[in-house]
């Protein structure tokens, strides 16, 4: 490979065990991912989206496979290490915001900030400068409970986007929202992702899902298609080659 | 994540539940309370007690007839005679030991006193001029017993304030007769008000010359005899030095009991101290039921607020980050509960001071230490298994959680 890739999955499997029985949330998966790219993650419900956007960044480990970030393998980091490669590299977006409801706007955009040890007046002036562009000032010292669910998803984002990180997961980003504060919501994602930053999105919506550059299917913890925009449908076989592409 | 912000958003957390948290801090503020109370209660028994017997008279040596059974049981007490009494000639042999600064032999009877066609019953003291001294005692009017006029024709009475009242009213008594007993006796001085002496008030005494009560009550023994030590160092050698030289001239025989104001003092002192450090203990009990509470209060609050716990741990949190954020948190309320309850105990200190303004209730700074340590390491102990819940919750299933 020429350039070297942002993310690099490779035999990914996850097995979650209720029981007897057992989940293969993800099936070997191998996965590329180039810097500034914008993808979506689309597929029936319980095919392992959330799963593959947990792994990418590095909420969950895999069973087997490796997982190379930038070029390094966190597949065999410690959950300290973990932790900081997500306070450095990673952004959540949840579809129910996660926002800490005792905390103001400004607080919840603040709280990596804090979690990263930086000093105060840097973090007031990140957190400022964060207000002005999400257009939350007027809202700074409002509680969750006292914003839109467009207010709130965009307070998610100021906090997911404060340490500037290389990756944003974004899971059903729109799920809570009406269509209009959805589209909004979707615009913010994708000016970001102008910017240089990974964009991953699972979605429901299949319009959603057409705006990506990049969409890839999943059915039953396996990858089934993905097309990238520019190039042909037949790309999903060079993908994963070993994966006969499941008829739906 | 700094210390400051960990104290600031823990504290956060916990205001952000009033009514629970003001309830754990009440919880444990009551423990703190009445652990301070309670020794304050304690602590000041102890301290009357020492203040009463301090009022005895300093660096006391009191020698009393007959041997002390505490002493364990001695065979030569049964076939022995009966013990010698205690002589004015014991008590002044006494005078010439090293450390002895004053002997006041003692007579103790109830005798009847006649003045003015009143008739009252009261206690007969019979002692010398050194009783004053020794025993502290103040006069109200005119002066003690002189030195010079000893021998059982001394006519000399000292009276006590309230028997001065009875019989004579705001007459001055100074040199007026009274009867005792078959005697006429002379008026010299009145006691103060108030006094107190070998633990019973003087204010209804009558204090004459040793030689007189021993005439008058047709004897010649000795009550007691006190011995006032030069210094507080001085005590025990002269404790030794008077049972020895007693010992001698009671034909080797050790007969008498010699004790000490600082014995009985030390005594006192740690039957009262052990005491309060029991109750201390009883009231620590309730400071670990508040522990126990707030490791349940905390318990709850990490169930609460497990899907923050996963949101934290997805933007960066470390587990130990999380679990300093839980721990703060109790150490938090119990501090600020142990720092309502020693206000509160000091309070309820201060009220009962008011009630009974004789008794010294303040609590000892050991207690009020002791109070905020236990709180503290309470809230130390039932904060760790709440806070490693928390740290060890799985990000993924947190954040899955409503
Ligand atoms: N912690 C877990 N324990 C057991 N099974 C799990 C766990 N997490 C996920 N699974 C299972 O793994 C499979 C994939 O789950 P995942 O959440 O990735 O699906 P999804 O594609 O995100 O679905 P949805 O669109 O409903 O969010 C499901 O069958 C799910 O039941
Ligand atoms: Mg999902």
């Amino acid at each position: 490979m020429v350039n070297e890739s942002l993310i690099s999955l490779e035999n990914i499997a996850r097995t979650f065990y209720l029981g007897d029985s057992q989940v293969h949330a993800l099936n070997n998966i191998n996965l590329q991912i180039k810097k500034g790219e914008y993808i979506a993650v689309m597929g029936p419900s319980g095919s392992g989206k959330s799963t593959l956007l947990n792994m990418i960044g590095l909420l969950d480990q895999p069973d087997t496979g490796i997982y190379m970030l930038e070029g390094r393998d966190v597949t065999t980091l410690n959950p300290d290490e973990l932790a900081s490669v997500r306070s450095e590299r990673m952004g959540f977006i949840f579809q129910s915001f996660h926002l800490v409801p005792r905390l103001t706007a400004a607080a919840n955009i603040e709280l990596p900030l804090v979690l990263a040890g930086m000093p105060v007046k840097e973090r007031t002036q990140r957190v400022t400068q964060a207000l002005k562009e999400y257009g939350l000032v007027d809202r700074a010292h409002h509680r969750p409970n006292e914003l839109s669910g467009g207010q709130r998803q965009r307070v998610a984002i100021a906090r997911a986007t404060i340490l500037r990180p290389a990756v944003l997961l974004a899971d059903e980003p729109t799920g809570n929202l009406d269509r209009a504060t959805g589209d909004e919501v979707v615009r913010l994602l994708e000016a970001l992702n102008t910017q240089g930053m990974t964009l991953v999105v699972v979605t429901h919506d299949q319009a959603l899902g057409n705006r990506a550059h990049r969409q890839i299917r999943m059915e039953d913890g396996n990858i089934v298609s993905d097309v990238i925009a520019t190039e042909s449908v037949t790309h999903a076989q060079e993908v994963n080659p070993t994966e006969p592409v499941k008829s739906t | 994540m700094k210390i400051s912000d960990t104290f600031r958003f823990a504290a956060k957390a916990a205001t952000a539940t009033p009514l629970r948290t003001s309830l754990l801090v009440l919880a444990m503020s009551i423990g703190v309370a009445s652990v301070v109370i309670l020794t304050a209660l304690g602590d000041g028994a102890r301290r009357y007690v020492v203040d009463e017997f301090s009022a005895i008279g300093t660096n006391l040596v009191i020698v009393l007839p007959g041997r002390s059974e505490t002493r364990g049981f001695n065979p030569a007490n049964l076939v022995g005679s009966t013990p010698r009494d205690l002589t004015i000639d014991d008590a002044e042999s006494l005078l010439k030991l090293s450390g002895v600064a004053r002997v006041a032999p003692l007579v103790v009877a109830t005798s009847e006193i006649n003045a003015k066609g009143k008739l009252r019953e009261t206690m007969l003291v019979g002692t010398n001029s050194e009783y004053i001294n020794i025993c502290q005692l103040k006069m109200g009017l005119g002066r003690f017993l002189s030195k010079t006029e000893a021998g059982a024709g001394s006519t000399e009475v000292v009276i006590g304030a309230v028997i001065r009242k009875e019989i004579f009213g705001a007459e001055n008594p100074l040199g007026k007769t009274v009867r005792i007993g078959d005697r006429r006796l002379r008026i010299v001085g009145v006691l103060a008000q108030g006094g107190r002496g070998m633990g019973m008030t003087t204010d209804e005494l009558m204090i004459v010359s040793t030689a007189t009560a021993q005439s008058m009550l047709n004897t010649n023994t000795l009550f007691r005899i006190m011995i006032e030590a030069r210094s507080r160092e001085q005590i025990e050698e002269v404790k030794s030095r008077v049972l020895k030289a007693i010992t001698q001239r009671h034909d080797g025989e050790e007969d008498i009991t010699v004790i000490t104001q600082d014995a009985i003092l030390q005594t006192f002192d740690k039957i009262l101290n052990v005491l309060t450090m029991g109750v201390a203990g009883i009231a620590g009990i309730s400071l670990a039921v508040a522990g126990i509470l707030v490791m349940n209060v905390m318990l709850v609050s990490v169930t609460q607020r497990t899907s923050e716990i996963g949101l934290m741990k997805a933007i960066g949190a470390t587990s130990a980050a999380i679990r300093q954020l839980f721990l703060v948190e109790a150490v938090l309320l119990s501090l600020s509960g142990a720092v309502v309850g020693i206000g509160l105990g000091y309070l309820g200190a201060g009220v009962l001071r008011q009630l009974y303004p004789t008794f010294p209730a303040y609590p000892p700074a050991w207690a009020v230490i002791a109070g905020f340590g236990t709180a503290l390491i309470s809230g130390i102990v039932f904060g760790v298994m709440p806070a490693r819940r928390a740290a060890q919750l799985d990000p993924i299933q947190a954040l899955s959680k409503r």
